[in-house]
């Protein structure tokens, strides 16, 4: 039990010397996928850049699941706090630049990072599960009610983005909401991979690893993971601007259980606890999900089923974790 | 005074209907530490399986209800013994997983083999219209919905409290190393537990379907309502189950009736409080 923690903590140290190298690589992969999604999809771009939308929600639930530790079926709240923020400010503040309703966004989705993160992290275990299904339905149902201000069951529409800095218009075939949702999910996966190496990143996986001696050495759990928290709700907030001003209309199925339950999926598909593992997961699931449900919606729900069946039983680290995993020992074996 | 009766009418059989279905998923939970969400979906084909007795088959109502349990209950085993037995005593988000994947399994058969839309059973005539009261009349599917959760309630009572096995499953449930260590065959009591909850879903399920209409979404429209009344009555006890269920199914009918437009926003209000309140559980014997 020891060596196994030594080994996990060691791990992340050592690779920090080569972090640079590793992030600027990171950069790359996330460029060149871009780029090669350009030009095999030309004509679906809008599925491309609702996939970086999701992607953020599920590396901002890796944060708070993958490395603290905190289960939750709820986080679409977080996601869908930013969409309304943003949303809501274009439509009733009429404040329609596109980086002013990201920074909307940010601030809606860390607010309702504030509040989840305080009446979730009251408990643990199971009761933290059902704390954070009762919230996510608490945030549809309100949105629901407050029809004024969200649209209701409607959705609120009418978001018109103005042109980018004043000079890229959205055009009909979303290629500025394309290279914007790239820029965004660079930015933010560049300043994830800081936050994960920083000593407070370190303390988080700590706090998952083993809460009580971390107490013992002076830490504070709970504000530790209360401030990961609000990060966590900020780039979710992100995802969620970015969904508003790509869709220009928020529904009310972007702060759903559905939607949790789904990304939830996907981290794990991927892998929790790496921020590659949660982007490799949305993909793939997104992916699949646009080819099997075009061909038949219900046949698509057993085949998330079994996935999800089949990761649990036989890749229980996801793609990219057992990927990595093999490379590693295969690298190991060579040397 | 109308109001407030058909409401505590409506409460308590909605309550009871609760109660007999998710007493199982406590008593697995408590018992065997499984975060199980696909029960509602074993309801679900409990559900099923009376709808096709008696609509397509055309056998009575009592036997619809037996065809049910032991269908579910013969459905249910191999899955058991195929995928829980493998995530027993794993971490908590592992179980949830595997669990949505078995709901949503299900729910792409039921779809599949059974279509999206609405299932009835039909009700046998002693079932239907409405008892007089003297004062008031209400409808008899009503009392029977509540004298089956109270007879289920005193039922397994007696087998927890009075008998052997429930002696064994108790000893179980403290600490299930200590009492195979004494020669209870826990693998037994584990199955037995499984079949029995299971079997309790069911029942539920077709009790229930005048309350709760089994459509294929069931699974997933419920489970959060089932997972959560274990919650709030704690994992494992009898009397905190029942208390949760008519507490929360009475929150849940008033807003219901007095406040429809809010949904289920008291009750997911009411869940938050609890939680926050008593985080292990009415009846909290949960470690």
């Amino acid at each position: 039990m020891t060596t196994a923690t030594t080994n996990q903590a060691e791990a992340p140290l050592l690779s920090g010397r080569h972090g640079l190298g590793r992030d600027l690589a990171a950069l790359a992969v996330i460029l060149v996928l871009a780029v090669i999604g350009y030009l095999l999809f030309p004509n679906n771009l809008a599925l491309l850049t609702r996939i970086m939308a999701i992607a953020l929600l599920v590396l901002s639930l890796d944060l708070v699941t993958g490395y603290c530790g905190v289960a939750t079926l709820g986080h679409a709240a977080l996601f869908g706090s930013g969409a309304y923020a943003a949303g809501i400010a274009a439509v009733h503040f009429g404040i329609t630049d596109p980086l002013l309703m990201v920074a909307a966004g940010i601030i809606g989705g860390a607010l309702a990072g504030l509040v989840c993160g305080v009446v979730i992290l009251r408990a643990h275990g199971l009761p933290q599960l059902v704390l954070s299904i009762a919230l996510i339905h608490l945030f549809h149902e309100f949105a629901n009610k407050a029809s004024s201000w969200t649209g209701g069951s409607d959705g609120l529409a009418g978001i018109a983005p103005d042109p980018l800095f004043g000079i890229f218009a959205y055009d009909l075939w979303g290629r500025t909401a394309y290279v914007f949702a790239v820029v965004l999910l660079a930015i933010v996966f560049m300043f994830l991979r800081l936050v994960v190496r920083s000593p407070f990143g370190m303390l988080c996986r700590g706090i998952k690893e083993d809460p009580i001696r971390i107490q013992a050495m002076g830490g504070s759990p709970t504000i530790a993971l209360l401030k990961m928290y609000v990060i966590s709700g900020a780039v979710a907030g992100v995802g969620g601007a970015l969904n508003a001003v790509s869709t220009q209309v928020v529904g009310l199925d972007s702060l759903s259980f559905t939607l949790s339950a789904e990304s939830l999926v996907m981290l794990v598909l991927g892998g929790t606890g790496s921020l590659f593992g949660a982007v490799t997961g949305t993909i793939v699931f997104m992916l699949f999900e646009d080819l099997v449900s075009a061909a038949n919606p219900f046949h698509w729900l057993t085949m998330v089923g079994a996935l999800l069946i089949a990761v649990v039983l036989f890749a229980p680290k996801g793609l990219y974790g057992t990927v990595a995993e093999v490379l590693a020992r295969r690298r190991g074996a060579g040397r | 005074m109308q109001t407030i009766f058909s409401i505590a009418v409506d409460a308590l059989a909605y309550g009871m209907v609760l109660f007999v279905i998710s007493i199982g998923l406590s008593v697995t939970l408590g018992l065997m530490r499984v975060v199980n969400l696909a029960h509602g979906a074993f309801a679900m084909i409990g559900g099923y399986i009376a709808s096709y007795a008696a609509r397509d088959l055309g056998v009575g109502y009592g036997l619809a209800v037996l065809i049910a349990v032991f269908g579910t209950i013969v459905i249910a085993i191999p899955i058991e013994r195929l995928l829980y037995r493998r995530i027993y005593g794993r971490p908590e988000l592992t179980q949830v997983l595997m669990t949505i994947g078995i709901t949503f399994c299900i729910i792409g058969i039921a779809n599949y083999v059974f279509g999206p839309t609405l299932k009835t059973i039909p009700l046998p005539p002693s079932l239907q219209g409405s008892a007089d009261l003297g004062f008031r009349s209400i409808a008899v599917h009503r009392i029977f919905a509540i004298v089956c959760g109270l007879c289920v309630a005193a039922a397994l009572w007696y087998a927890i409290e009075r008998t052997a096995f429930g002696v064994r499953l108790r000893a179980a449930v403290d600490d299930a190393a200590m009492a195979a260590a004494l020669g209870v065959r826990t693998e037994v009591i584990y199955a037995v537990s499984f079949a029995v909850a299971v079997g309790l879903a069911a029942f539920g399920g077709v009790v229930g379907a005048e309350l709760l209409p089994v459509e294929p979404y069931y699974a997933l429209r419920y489970m959060v309502t089932f997972l959560v009344v274990v919650s709030v009555g704690g994992a494992g006890s009898i009397p905190g189950a029942l208390a949760a269920c008519l507490l929360l199914g009475g929150i849940d009918t008033t807003g219901r009736y007095l406040m429809p437009e809010f949904g289920e926003f008291f009750f997911y209000l009411a869940v938050i409080a609890i939680v926050c309140v008593f985080p292990r559980g009415l009846a909290g014997r949960m470690k």
